[in-house]
């Protein structure tokens, strides 16, 4: 893949996206915490969404996974198959494809499962329906390869994260998303609870997958870290879309 | 994409209303439902889901509307237009159904071994060896002793009866499962298991699921997709993590805003 190719390619693009909530319950109060945003994101390109808190980072995250629903605008995210599908028309089943196969999201804060051991949990996106043949065993050795290179020590792994420190939960949560490169990949405050060696190791693994052409917009506090990862930053401020 | 969406779903349910005399309780409900995809059905007491489970498994005649299944090699047929004797046959082989109340789907009066390969007997397996060794091995995959192969269910905890349901039902391999309220009225611990068991045997089996449930965190682990019930109407549906972290329904948003946080 040429670097022309590529920028001729985004793998996403939000077009005029808006993010309007409707509080039923508080007499219809309407929050706008997006409107008219633009941002177009290239393979091999780390994006930094920079600003206050409540400028609606977050809310960008969560629209482009799907986890919340636009009010309007586009978002275009590049298929398996090369396409630009807008992702806030397509259906729930469409939505669930492209987490499998083209968008990681790694959130601020690990959902744990009653009784799934931390291995079980880093191994499960392997394991989909639909993901292929591989099998449990292979799926937990990769899981085990991932929890290494993030220091979660091995006495840990059969453990449900439950009771897991922050730091620890977080690294569950980026072992878990890693561990199925994906080539859209959402980070948001990836290393807020981690020590300098485990924010190191995580820096090195976003910067292997930009160089591997992953495409990543993330969100990150720490200036330090955004000097290392990042190629460019979209600065967010009260309702006025930028960049 | 196109070819993701040309799939036939397994089911199809197309405007589906149930009536009890004069009232709906079931109103214009449509929805396609995926091999391995697991549906949550959501809403109040009285909401008419059992209802709509009842009525999508073949167990309540609809006053209108329709709903399809992909039988093997025949494509989407119409379940209320097949004869007694194909949908009895399709509800002990490619479905199964999970009762809230486990004596409703046991036999409590004969053994567990008994209870878990009546399937396959009434399919016309016959050889008593191998009809215990599937018993054996479904026990295990649900946590149950084979030492206790020979006692009745009456013997056993709720947690038990509801697990050994689950393994009556999935002996013959169906494609679709329907469950009522698997864990209410469970412990929370015993809870835990039976919906990580769940969760781990429609992944391998890609079985597909549709649950009925009250509980928002049971829908969360299990369901990717949710369908929210209010008076007997669908009031909001989409990706379960949606439909939780972005309600968009009235109704909606006030059973998330209703949920105690431990």
């Amino acid at each position: 893949m040429t670097l022309q190719n590529t920028e001729k390619k985004p793998m996403l693009q939000m077009n005029n996206l808006s993010k309007k909530f409707t509080l039923h319950l508080q007499h219809s109060t309407e929050l706008t915490v997006l409107q008219d945003f633009n941002l177009s994101l290239n393979p091999g390109e780390c994006v930094r969404l920079s600003g206050p808190s409540g400028m609606g980072k977050s809310t960008v995250l969560k629209l482009a996974f799907g986890n919340y629903r636009a009010s309007s605008g586009e978002i275009l995210v590049r298929s398996k198959e090369g396409q630009l599908l807008d992702m806030t028309q397509a259906s729930a089943r469409t939505v669930l494809h492209f987490r499998s196969h083209s968008i990681a999201y790694v959130s601020q804060f690990l959902r744990v499962i009653p009784r799934v051991a931390a291995i079980d949990i880093v191994a499960e996106p392997l394991l989909e329906s639909g993901s292929g043949t591989i099998t449990l065993e292979q799926a937990r050795e990769e899981a085990a390869r991932w929890l290494t290179r993030l220091r979660i020590p091995e006495s840990l792994w059969q453990l449900p994260p439950a009771t897991f420190s922050g730091g620890e939960q977080q690294r569950i949560n980026l072992a878990r998303s890693f561990i199925k490169p994906r080539p859209l990949l959402l980070l948001d405050e990836p290393t807020a609870s981690l020590d300098p060696s485990n924010t190191q190791t995580v820096i090195d693994m976003i910067v292997q997958a930009r160089n591997k052409g992953i495409a990543i917009l993330g969100i990150f506090h720490d200036d330090a870290v955004a000097q290392k990862v990042v190629n460019r930053t979209v600065v967010m401020r009260s309702l006025n879309s930028n960049l | 994409m196109n070819d993701l969406d040309a799939t036939p779903p397994l089911m199809r349910v197309q405007s589906l209303s149930c009536a009890y005399g004069k009232r709906n309780v079931v109103r214009d409900i449509s929805f396609d439902l995926w091999p391995g995809e697991v549906l949550a059905i959501v809403g109040e007491s009285g909401s008419g889901k059992t209802t709509l489970l009842n009525a999508v498994a073949a167990r309540h005649t609809p006053s209108a509307g329709h709903v399809s299944f992909d039988l093997r090699h025949q494509g989407l047929q119409n379940i209320y237009e097949m004869s007694e004797a194909q949908r009895r046959m399709l509800a002990r082989t490619d479905w199964g159904f999970v009762h809230q109340n486990a004596a409703d789907g046991l036999r409590m009066n004969v053994s567990a071994g008994a209870n878990v390969s009546e399937r396959l007997m009434a399919l016309g397996q016959r050889h008593y060896g191998q009809l215990r060794e599937q018993a054996i091995d479904w026990l295990e995959r649900v946590e149950i002793s084979p030492t206790r192969i020979d006692d009745r269910p009456n013997t056993f905890s709720g947690g038990m009866r509801q697990r050994l349901q689950i393994a009556r039902n999935l002996i013959t391999q169906p494609r679709l499962v329907f469950m009522d309220e698997p864990t209410s009225g469970l412990d929370v611990s015993v809870q835990a298991k039976l919906l990580d068991m769940m969760r781990t045997l429609t992944r391998q089996m890609n079985l597909a699921a549709i649950v009925v449930t009250h509980d928002l965190a049971v829908a969360r682990l299990l369901a990717q997709r949710m369908l929210v019930m209010q008076n007997g109407e669908a009031v909001e549906t989409g990706l379960t993590d949606q439909v939780l972290d972005d309600p968009q329904h009235p109704y909606t948003q006030l059973l998330v805003s209703s949920v105690l946080q431990p």
